[in-house]
């Protein structure tokens, strides 16, 4: 596990607005929390209203959690393999538009918000004004969750399922080649 | 009345952060842009991608989206292997004949089992991979290079796909046939290129 974990270099961005929009815009800019952050609310849109609520706090929370301990542990490779790990099976759900139970798809939120959280608490141990970066991180996962769960519980047409679950694979697809990247680099 | 593209729409906006996108880490910019870029950039690669998009297109559900779904994760496999330094033997080859094997299955309008077309598929899908895995240009970001690609196959089945719904017509079908004919002869071109010694 850890010779497959990738560089876990300094990853917080810089906007030049504040820590605040530092942690608001960090999930944007970072692919390997984006992809399965996408492909984790596109997940419990796809299982209906009831699965996004639930992921909607579990997440954000869980990140908060994770950034918490993040800044006392210093092992990210663990952390980082653990994410990529997530991601390919994010993407593979999705694509396979498994009917998971409640309990699954929050455990896998609460798990990538862990280990997302985690990494990001490393990097927060370096910086002072963690708590914004933090708070803002936070606020982003909240958005992308509530925006890209609603858009997907709102599909109606079979088509658009379809196209979720092509997202799905492409997401799965790129997690794939985070691992092989990480093995690349190792 | 509910506007349904209000929020893909702020989606999209909040996806993109142009002010952080001044102050990227690197290359990540350069990266995603040239693996985007990448698959179009060789033809072999193009009239294969768009093939498999027609042949599904062919077949009907459930190949039309199982394929587009299958190939990006198995060529994904294979571009892994290639970063982990596996090699595969007569990739230029193979991708030559994936365009000469989907051109003919277009062409002949073929119709095999599910899991013979999903195989076929996959089979092909790894020496593209494994040749978009070898092929980072230098000083790119590996990951959005690769993003990049992943992006533009799907793009391009999706435009064989797109084409493909002319087959509900007759003469759709015929210009399909042509279409996997000509794909089939260029993959022909292909395989020549790719035996003939190199000097």
């Amino acid at each position: 596990m850890f010779a497959l974990a990738p560089e876990a270099h300094a990853h917080l961005t810089t906007s030049g607005l504040g820590p605040f929009y530092d942690g608001l815009t960090h999930p944007f800019v970072t692919p390997e929390d984006l992809l399965p952050l996408v492909a984790l609310s596109v997940l419990a849109g796809l299982r209906g209203a009831r699965f996004g609520r639930f992921v909607l706090f579990a997440l954000p929370g869980a990140w908060l959690v994770g950034s918490a301990v993040g800044l006392v542990i210093t092992s990210p490779a663990l952390i980082a393999a653990t994410r990529t790990v997530v991601t390919i099976t994010l993407g593979a759900l999705v694509a396979a538009d498994v009917r998971l139970p409640l309990a699954s798809v929050a455990s896998l939120a609460i798990v990538f918000g862990l280990f997302s959280g985690g990494l990001s608490g490393m990097d927060l141990a370096r910086t002072q004004s963690g708590a914004l970066i933090v708070a803002g991180g936070a606020c982003a996962f909240f958005v992308v969750v509530a925006l890209l769960a609603a858009c997907v519980v709102s599909l109606r047409s079979q088509w658009a399922r379809i196209a979720t679950r092509v997202a799905g694979s492409w997401i799965a697809a790129s997690g794939l080649f985070m691992l092989g990247w990480a093995l690349h680099k190792g | 009345m509910k506007n349904r593209f209000i929020l893909p729409i702020l989606a999209v906006c909040l996806a993109f952060p142009s002010a952080v996108f001044a102050h990227t880490r690197g290359a990540e910019a350069v990266g995603f842009l040239s693996g985007l870029k990448h698959p179009v950039s060789g033809l072999d690669h193009v009239l294969a991608m768009i093939a498999v998009g027609l042949w599904g297109a062919q077949l009907g559900a459930p190949a039309v989206w199982l394929l587009p779904v299958t190939f990006p994760i198995v060529m994904a496999f294979g571009g892994m292997l290639g970063l982990i330094g596996v090699k595969l033997p007569g990739i230029e080859m193979c991708i030559a004949l994936s365009a000469f094997a989907l051109g003919v299955a277009v062409f002949r309008e073929a119709r095999p089992n599910l899991w013979v077309a999903a195989l076929t598929v996959g089979f092909f899908a790894i020496f593209h991979g494994h040749a978009h895995g070898t092929e980072l240009p230098p000083g790119s970001d590996g990951l959005l290079y690769s993003i990049g690609f992943v992006i533009a196959t799907g793009a391009l089945h999706a435009t064989g796909i797109g084409i493909g719904v002319i087959h509900r017509w007759s003469a759709g079908r015929i210009c399909l046939r042509a279409a996997g004919a000509i794909v089939a002869a260029a993959g022909i071109v292909f395989l020549w290129q790719a035996g003939r010694p190199h000097l």
